[in-house]
C-alpha cells in the first residue's frame, strides 16, 4: 500500500479492484457457457487459463482490505464497505471456479457426439448472468432495493434447475447410452444453481453495506 | 381495482436487534446525570448551545469531536469545574440524581467529591504514593483511624489496578512512578473518596500504548461501580471502552448513540463525516 494516500483514493482503488474481479467472474461464466453451447473448446481453455489471474485478484483484494483495516481503521460506511468487499471477493472467486468447472465439462463433451439441446440450461445461464450483472450494478451504486430484487429472482434459477434436472433424468431413462453426458450436463446445471446462491450472498452484502442491516439467514 | 403495498418477504426483512445488546441497554438505564438545554459562555463567546443529554448510571460514555467543539467544556460543567474560570456563565440544568447542581446553595466541594475528575496530564502531588491517595480522605476527614485510612488507600490502589506495582514502596515519592503509573495513581486518588461519577479528560493521551491499554482495561472494570464520562480525541479508544458515544461539533451535541451504532452506522451525516475522516 502506498503511504499518505487519501482514504477515499484507497477505497476507490479497492472498489475498482473488486469490480475487476466481478467482471472477470462474469466473463468467465459467459465464455464457459458459450463454449458449452457452441462446442468451442478453445474458448473453454481460455476460461481455464484466466482462472489463475482471478485467484490472484482475490488475494490482492484480501490484502488491500487487511491493509485498510490495519492502517486506516475505517468506521461507519467505510467499514461496512471494506468488510463487504472482503467477504465478497471469495464469493466472486468461487463463481469463477464454477465457471471453470463448466469449461472443463465443455471440453469433455466437445470430444463426444453432440447431445440433444437442453433449452432450460441456456435460460439458466442467461438468468444467472443477468443476476450477476445486476448484483454488481447494485453493489456499485450501493442500491439495497436493487440488491433485494436480485435476491428474489434467485427463485427463478432454482425453478429452472428443477426443470433441467427432470429433463436430464428423463433423457437418461429414455436413452441410457447418453447417461454419462447427461450427468455432466446435470453438473453444469448444479454449478449454475450454486452461482445463483453466490449472487444472493453478494446482494446480502450490498444490503449490509448500504443499510447496516444483516438479512442473511433470516428466513 | 384495489392495490395493496407489496409485502417484503420475511427473507429480506431487516431483523430486529437483540434488545440485550449494549445498543439499547444504556438507553433504558436510569439517568445518573440529566442535562437540559445547557448553554455556556466564556465572556461573550458562547461555547455550548442548548445541550441536552442523559448519562445512565454505571456506563462509560465517551465524548468525541474536533478540538474546540466544547466536549471538555461540557465535561467540566458536570462538576462545576468551570466555576473557577473568571467570566464564565451557564444556563440550563445539570441534574445529578434529579437535583440541579447549579441551584443556589449547592455545596460545590461535596459535588466534586461525588463527581471526581482525572485530567489529561497526570498531576500527582510531590508527596509519597500513600499520601497522594490519602490526601482527599484526610482533608475531608473521611476516615476515623489510621488503619481505616490505610485500608481505604489500599482499596483505592487496588481499584486503580496499581496496588501490586506499588505495595512495597508506598512511602516513596509519587514522582518516581512512570507516566502510566502516575495516571493510575491520580485515578486511585479520585476513587479513594468514593465518588459516584468519574470524569476523565483525555486520560491516556500522554501515555504509550501499553499504559493506555492498562487505563482502558481499568475504565471497563470501573464501570461496574462508577459512572464514567471520558473525553477522548482517540476514536478507537472511544470505540473500545465506551457503551455510549456523544459527538460534539461547534458547541452543539450532534448525536448521542450506542457506541456500536455510532461507529458502524451513525444517524447523522456530520457524525459519519467526522468518524470517517471526511470532516471539513
Amino acid at each position: 500500500m502506498e503511504y499518505h494516500r487519501h482514504p477515499d483514493d484507497e477505497l476507490d482503488s479497492l472498489r475498482d479492484r473488486v469490480l475487476l474481479l466481478g467482471g472477470e467472474a462474469e466473463t468467465a461464466l459467459e465464455r464457459a457457457m458459450k463454449a458449452l453451447m457452441e462446442r468451442d473448446s478453445e474458448l473453454a481453455r481460455q476460461v481455464l487459463n484466466q482462472d489463475d489471474k482471478i485467484d490472484q485478484l482475490e488475494v490482492e483484494v484480501d490484502r488491500q482490505c487487511i491493509d485498510i483495516i490495519a492502517l486506516r481503521q475505517p468506521a461507519a460506511r467505510d467499514l461496512r464497505f471494506v468488510i463487504s468487499v472482503a467477504k465478497m471477493a471469495p464469493v466472486l472467486e468461487r463463481i469463477a471456479d464454477h465457471a471453470a468447472n463448466i469449461a472443463r465439462v465443455a471440453i469433455d463433451l466437445n470430444n463426444e457426439p453432440e447431445l440433444k439441446s437442453v433449452v432450460d440450461l441456456g435460460r439458466m445461464s442467461e438468468h444467472g448472468l443477468r443476476m450477476l450483472r445486476a448484483a454488481l450494478d447494485a453493489f456499485t451504486s450501493g442500491d439495497a432495493a436493487a440488491a433485494r430484487e436480485v435476491i428474489l429472482s434467485d427463485a427463478e434459477i432454482n425453478e429452472l434447475y428443477n426443470h433441467v434436472f427432470h429433463q436430464l433424468i428423463e433423457m437418461m431413462v429414455t436413452e441410457p447410452s447418453t447417461a454419462t453426458r447427461d450427468a455432466r450436463l446435470l453438473f453444469v446445471a448444479k454449478h449454475l444453481e450454486r452461482i445463483g446462491d453466490y449472487v444472493t450472498d453478494i446482494c446480502e452484502l450490498t444490503v449490509y453495506m448500504a443499510e447496516a442491516a444483516f438479512i442473511k439467514h433470516f428466513k | 381495482m384495489s392495490t395493496t403495498a407489496p409485502t417484503i418477504p420475511t427473507r429480506l426483512r431487516v431483523p430486529e436487534r437483540d434488545p440485550g445488546t449494549r445498543d439499547s441497554a444504556s438507553f433504558g438505564a436510569k439517568a445518573k446525570i440529566a442535562v437540559r438545554d445547557l448553554d455556556f459562555y466564556y465572556g461573550k463567546s458562547q461555547a455550548l448551545h442548548g445541550v441536552s443529554l442523559q448519562i445512565p448510571e454505571r456506563i462509560v460514555m465517551a465524548f468525541i469531536g474536533p478540538s474546540g467543539c466544547g466536549k471538555s467544556t461540557f465535561l467540566r460543567t458536570l462538576n462545576r469545574m468551570n466555576d473557577v474560570i473568571a467570566g464564565t456563565r451557564v444556563s440550563g440544568e445539570v441534574l445529578m440524581d434529579g437535583v440541579d447542581v447549579y441551584q443556589p446553595g449547592t455545596d460545590v466541594v461535596e459535588l466534586r467529591r461525588k463527581v471526581g475528575m482525572v485530567f489529561q496530564k497526570s498531576n500527582p502531588f510531590p508527596k509519597s504514593i500513600f499520601d497522594n491517595v490519602a490526601y482527599g480522605l484526610r482533608i475531608n476527614r473521611l476516615t476515623a483511624t489510621k488503619s481505616e485510612l490505610a485500608e481505604r488507600v489500599e482499596q483505592a490502589l487496588k481499584d486503580a489496578a496499581l496496588w501490586n506495582e506499588v505495595k512495597d514502596r508506598l512511602r516513596t515519592s509519587a514522582l518516581s512512578l512512570s507516566g502510566g503509573q502516575q495516571q493510575r495513581l491520580c485515578i486511585a486518588r479520585a476513587l479513594a473518596i468514593r465518588p459516584e461519577v468519574v470524569l476523565m479528560d483525555e486520560p491516556a493521551s500522554a501515555l504509550d500504548p501499553v499504559a493506555t491499554h492498562k487505563i482502558e482495561e481499568l475504565i471497563v472494570e470501573l464501570k461496574k461501580q462508577y459512572t464514567i464520562v471520558i473525553v477522548t480525541h482517540n476514536m478507537q479508544q472511544a470505540a473500545r471502552v465506551s457503551d455510549t458515544t456523544a459527538f460534539f461539533l461547534l458547541g452543539k451535541l450532534i448525536e448521542v448513540n450506542s457506541t456500536e451504532k455510532m461507529f458502524t452506522n451513525p444517524d447523522e451525516k456530520l457524525t459519519e463525516d467526522y468518524i470517517t475522516g471526511r470532516f471539513g
